[in-house]
């Protein structure tokens, strides 16, 4: 179901990453639908921040193909990282640059982050050099910056994974609520909690292979997959 | 932004610096010649007067007088005022240049350390003092650098029957560089060398070195005043640097070159004809 | 050691005295190397920051290259300009031999690789932390250069002062294609060389003090200026 202008669904078709022959990501094929929260859960290292990178367009596949809807995806799409990426400006000046690379004008660019950062609760920082915000706060502006490109699919790369609870607590609701207005979230975490608050459905991978896919209410009460299992009980152990 | 205003305005004040200075002199002539008439202070005295008259600008590039008359060749120079007439007669008769004229002359001496190793001191009898040193293989400092000093040292020692540059490393030390670096090296080894009378009265290193041997005719050093030929580089500047050359010959350029005195001596004797 | 208590009380006179041939030679030293500085900084910063972002075949070699020409000999950067500039050279009929911008072209030369070299080693640090981020909001490499050079414009100012002190401090390129001519082309360096060999060397060590201090006085400013700048910007 293609909407007319939307560069969804997304195809991962036969994804492989590869270094030094070793493959990190094997054989995956996977389609992401325009709608729910997708979750892509797994330990360290089953290859999540990887196959976001590769949907994304920042890393080659060894193999296999990235398929989108358009001619030009990139405009369509954003992502925010673990560490948040801030340049050496005001956190106003973070925003604006990227609108700036979108080909905004001054006045329209403005408008729009003052908006955005309204919006993302960030709009009494705006003046402060980025790079001297807490943590949090940055992370916040890396997703108020995403949010801004008006993007139909956001990545979100564990963003919360340096924060502590109250800042995740501030992230999560963020992501609920550009969710709530039409952006399409695919985002990895390794944090269970995480997962049950925000996930419609769960990916699970491990050792760069796909474990299954559920609808998160399924996956949390009965994993089909034995690693699934395992890595809810293992975490439950904890 | 406000390193932007920083630079903008650094930028701004350079361009202007660069501006004004670029054009305050634009009527000038290049003149090689010798460390010795730079060094002595001779053109620093004799050239403003110059100036003040014509409205030419003198610009001196001091070099050896082999590396001079390359400079000529080349068409860098408008005016070569050198020391080795051998070499000027060639630079003219190959046409680089239009004619020589003899402006003025020193001598050139050979100066020592006090303990005067080779035995020569007050001898005045340079061939004989250039065997002895030889002979002697007292340390011997040399220009090395195809000066006009450095071709009449080569003759010296041709007379003397000297190989010196066999000898070169051990008691022969060639430094190659010009009469006041050389003076320096040979005052720090305690070595001798041959040096324009000039450049040693205006040398302020001296330590316990004094002048171990003069008075020889084959001492003499004759300076010259040759235009470069207009015909191989149209660029040179004809008439300024003609106007140049007939001042330093007129009575007036002469008187000037005579008048210039060093610690009450003076350093160099007009004979233009 | 009694040299350089005169030189150093030398020097003092000098200064104070506000003698008019030295401020004539620190002012043409000053134009000649600031001048070869913008003209490298203008050059070097953007292509260091280039082969830092961008990623083509040969760039390893091209920077092994780059790096290896930090240290290029001022002599033979001047030999070769004279080479040019000589009227019997390829670019002789300009007429340039033995005037400031001659020694501006050498000075330039000179430093372009020092500046570049030093600007890709601070870009490359910058761009592997911004990589990610800005290929994600659609920054073609090309198009990063200008934030690079921004984002490490304090870091980058270490850069220009060593191209700076490289300048200052070159006898070798600016006593060729200078000539060391009195009241033209003769600055600090070539001063110190000329009154060394007249044997005045209280007074080329005085030269020496004051061509150091002002080289420290430009340093200490540059970093007092950018601290102070960033204190606020950042």
């Amino acid at each position: 179901m293609t909407l007319p202008g939307s560069i969804l669904p997304l195809k991962l078709v036969d994804l492989t990453y590869a270094v030094d022959g070793q493959k990190l990501v094997h054989n995956l094929s996977l389609e992401f639908i325009q709608g729910p929260k997708t979750l892509i859960l797994g330990p360290n290292g089953a290859g999540k921040s990887l196959t976001l990178r590769m949907a994304h367009g920042l890393l080659k596949p060894t193999s296999g193909k990235v398929q989108w809807q358009q001619r030009h995806p990139q405009r369509h799409q954003a992502m925010v990282f673990q560490r948040p990426v801030m340049l050496r400006r005001s956190a106003a000046a973070n925003i604006d640059y990227a609108l700036n690379l979108k080909g905004l004008g001054k006045a329209e660019a403005a408008e729009l982050r003052n908006e955005v950062l309204a919006k993302t609760g960030l709009s009494g920082i705006a003046a402060r050099p980025a790079r001297v915000l807490s943590i949090g706060e940055q992370q916040r502006l890396a997703i108020a910056r995403a949010w801004a490109l008006r993007p139909q699919v956001l990545f979100l790369d564990e963003p919360t994974a340096s924060l502590d609870p109250k800042a995740t607590r501030a992230i999560e609701d963020l992501i609920e609520t550009i969710h709530a207005a039409g952006t399409k979230i695919i985002m990895s975490t390794h944090d269970m909690g995480q997962a049950k608050r925000l996930a419609d459905e769960v990916i699970f991978l491990n050792q760069g292979m796909l474990s299954e896919r559920t609808a998160a209410s399924d996956f949390f009460s009965s994993p089909r997959s034995a690693e699934g299992r395992a890595f809810l009980e293992g975490e439950l152990l904890l | 932004m406000k390193m932007n205003r920083f630079s903008a305005s650094l930028l701004a004040t350079l361009l202007i610096l660069s501006a004004t200075i670029a054009s305050a002199a634009d009527r000038y002539i290049v003149v090689a010649s010798t460390t010795s008439t730079e060094n002595s202070g001779l053109f620093s005295y004799i050239l403003p007067i110059f100036t003040e008259k014509s409205g030419i600008e003198v610009r001196v590039v001091a070099k050896g007088t082999g590396k001079a008359i390359r400079m000529a060749q080349d068409g860098d120079a408008d005016v070569l005022f050198v020391h080795h007439k051998p070499s000027e007669e060639k630079f003219v008769a190959e046409g680089y240049g239009l004619q020589r004229f003899d402006v003025m002359y020193n001598d050139f001496i050979l100066v020592g350390p006090d303990s005067d190793p080779a035995g020569i001191s007050g001898n005045s009898d340079i061939t004989a003092v250039f065997k002895k040193i030889g002979d002697k293989e007292a340390l011997f400092a040399s220009r090395g650098d195809d000066s006009g000093t450095h071709k009449k040292e080569q003759g010296l020692w041709k007379e003397a029957g000297i190989d010196q540059e066999a000898a070169s490393g051990t008691w022969y030390r060639a430094t190659g560089q010009g009469m006041g670096a050389t003076l320096n090296a040979a005052v720090a080894m305690g070595a001798y060398a041959l040096s324009d009378r000039a450049t040693w009265i205006a040398y302020k290193n001296k330590g316990d070195f004094t002048i171990s041997s003069e008075g020889s005719p084959l001492l003499f050093n004759q300076y010259g005043v040759i235009m470069v030929n207009p015909e191989k580089h149209p660029h040179v500047k004809a008439e300024d640097g003609q106007a140049f050359i007939d001042w330093v010959l007129s009575k007036e350029g002469q008187d000037a070159i005579a008048s210039f005195k060093l610690d009450g001596q003076q350093l160099f004797f007009p004979n233009a004809q | 050691m009694n040299d350089f208590s005169q030189a150093f009380s030398l020097s003092l006179d000098l200064i104070f005295s506000l003698d008019a041939r030295l401020a004539e030679i620190v002012l043409l030293s000053l134009r000649v190397s600031l001048s070869a500085v913008l003209i490298a900084t203008l050059i070097g910063l953007p292509l260091g920051a280039a082969l830092a972002t961008l990623r083509f075949p040969g760039r390893r070699t091209v920077n092994a290259f780059l790096s290896s020409l930090m240290g290029l000999p001022p002599v033979v950067v001047g030999l070769v300009v004279y080479l040019l500039l000589s009227r019997s050279g390829p670019m002789g009929s300009l007429g340039l031999l033995f005037t400031p911008t001659a020694m501006i072209i050498a000075q330039s030369l000179l430093i372009t690789p020092i500046i570049a070299s030093l600007a890709r080693q601070v870009s490359e640090d910058l761009w592997g932390e911004y990589r990610d981020q800005l290929t994600s909001l659609g920054c073609e490499p090309l198009r990063a250069v200008p934030t690079i050079l921004w984002d490490g414009r304090y870091r980058l100012t270490t850069a220009v002062l060593a191209g700076f002190g490289r300048a200052t401090a070159e006898v070798g390129a600016v006593m060729i294609v200078g000539g060391n001519i009195d009241h033209v082309t003769r600055v600090m360096t070539t001063t110190i060389a000329l009154e060394t060999s007249k044997g005045n060397l209280s007074l080329a060590l005085a030269l020496g003090m004051i061509l150091i201090t002002l080289s420290l006085t430009i340093n200490v400013a540059t970093f007092m200026i950018r601290d102070q700048v960033k204190g606020e910007s950042l």
